[in-house]
């Protein structure tokens, strides 16, 4: 399956030609941590390769109205580092179960949006928060919620010429319980079986607000926004919680796959529910 | 094209295709093979070479992504024609066998007790989690490490005055 020749590599110059050398069929390389893999396997076929990954305005991390603004070419470990990462806890716990330290070192926040697969793991943090797309095109700019972005397992609303720019990530009001827990085989370099982020505002021992997302239980990250309801009101107890918890095994909409099969999907995304409950402190 | 880079504390250019892996750039053309080729697909780690002093791996980088940085592999370890440290840790504990995975290692190794120069058993174990080995079972490799990390804080009898710290 290895192709006999590698596949040219183009280096824009900046922002603006490297659209345009998009939009002439070429495929955005930046970690490649992904794209490598799956040009030498023969499953993407891309005329050649656009290597965005050390453009200066795809490269910074910078406070940004109530949030952080994250280059799309900025890498997992770059924004580990970053010390205004470390006020968004939910993040760095996600973003360091991701693949292995060299990954990490390798692999940009933009790369595994464009990649819209249902188990990235940075996808589940950027729901949480309800980060932005900023993306830059042929017609100018625009910013999309994630969930406007991200259409399907690999599928975008990308149009031709169109890069990601950068990730607005807006900080959340308050001080809300993170959770992060990725289920796989190992825990290192592993796609998720099943995954959950949340984000728990308590007040006098009961939820306020919740968010959830769930990773590889459905066509992309999926917030149940009816659990995220049914928890109002609620203590953090895992036995009061089973009701909820079986309710969001039924919702989420998994595929059998070789990692594992639908229903043990389901039954996971409910335990980590529960399990959420069981770490977290109920006050 | 031509690219140009620090090797392994040296600066050289040297000509190759635009869309060459960093990987065939050091063996076949650089003809340096301690860098191993394991899986091709960012599974094993053992073509683990260091970037600006970060792990990164090298079947998955392209030769253009080393243009003006300094890169790291395991030939540039040689210290005085002897073993480094963290080379003969390896070996004092038999965290070698087989040896495809060594170099792979040894450059994690490198990098995390450059940023860590006294990490816990479950540190090493953490960082290392990207790299595979068949053979020894991790443990002669988790003690290879810990015994590294006292070489190069210098306080194991074994270190010489010639050993520098990475």
């Amino acid at each position: 399956m290895r192709k006999s020749g590698p596949v040219e590599i183009v280096r824009p110059k900046d922002l603006r030609e490297a659209s345009s050398l998009v939009r002439e069929g070429g495929m955005p390389l930046a970690g490649g941590t992904d794209v490598f893999v799956r040009v030498r396997k023969g499953l993407w076929d891309p005329p050649f390769l656009v290597y965005i990954g050390e453009l200066p305005q795809l490269r910074g991390i910078e406070p940004r109205e109530g949030g952080v603004e994250v280059g799309a070419a900025v890498t997992h470990a770059e924004l580990l580092r970053s010390p205004l990462a470390a006020q968004l806890p939910v993040l760095r716990l996600a973003l360091s179960t991701i693949g292995a330290p060299a990954i990490r070192e390798m692999g940009t926040i933009g790369g595994n949006v464009a990649n819209a697969s249902p188990a990235g793991d940075s996808l589940i943090p950027l729901y949480l928060l309800e980060a932005r797309v900023n993306l830059v095109g042929p017609e100018g700019e625009r910013s999309l919620p994630m969930e406007d972005f991200i259409l399907g397992p690999g599928k975008t609303a990308l149009r031709p010429g169109e890069i990601i720019r950068s990730l607005w990530i807006p900080f959340p009001e308050g001080k809300p319980l993170p959770y992060f827990r990725k289920v796989g085989r190992r825990r290192a370099l592993v796609i998720a079986v099943a995954s959950l982020g949340a984000l728990f505002w308590l007040r006098d021992g009961v939820v306020e607000k919740a968010r959830l997302a769930l990773g590889s239980v459905a066509p992309t990250v999926l917030r149940p926004r009816e659990v995220e309801k049914a928890l109002l009101g609620k203590p953090l107890d895992p036995g009061l919680l089973r009701p909820i918890a079986d309710e969001l095994s039924r919702l989420v909409n998994p595929i059998s796959d070789i990692r594992a099969t639908a229903a043990y999907r389901r039954r996971v995304a409910g335990n980590l529910l529960l399990d959420a409950a069981a770490r977290l402190p109920r006050a | 094209m031509r690219i140009k880079f620090v090797f392994n504390g040296r600066e050289i250019e040297v000509e190759t295709h635009p869309g060459r892996r960093l990987i065939d750039l050091l063996r076949a053309d650089l003809g340096l093979t301690g860098t191993k080729e394991g899986c091709g697909e960012g599974e094993c780690g053992a073509c683990t070479v260091l970037v600006d002093g970060k792990p990164r791996l090298s079947c998955l980088t392209a030769a253009i992504q080393a243009e003006g940085r300094e890169v790291l592999t395991i030939e540039g370890l040689r210290e005085n024609g002897g073993l480094h440290p963290i080379q003969r840790a390896f070996v004092e504990t038999a965290g070698v066998q087989c040896g495809f995975c060594t170099p792979g290692f040894i450059m994690a190794t490198y990098a995390l007790l450059k940023e860590n120069p006294d990490p816990t058993p479950e540190e090493v174990r953490a960082w290392l989690s990207g790299n595979l080995c068949r053979c020894t079972g991790y443990q002669q490799i988790v003690e290879a490490v810990l015994l590294a990390a006292k070489y190069l804080r210098g306080d194991a009898l074994r270190v010489t005055r010639n050993e520098k710290t990475p």
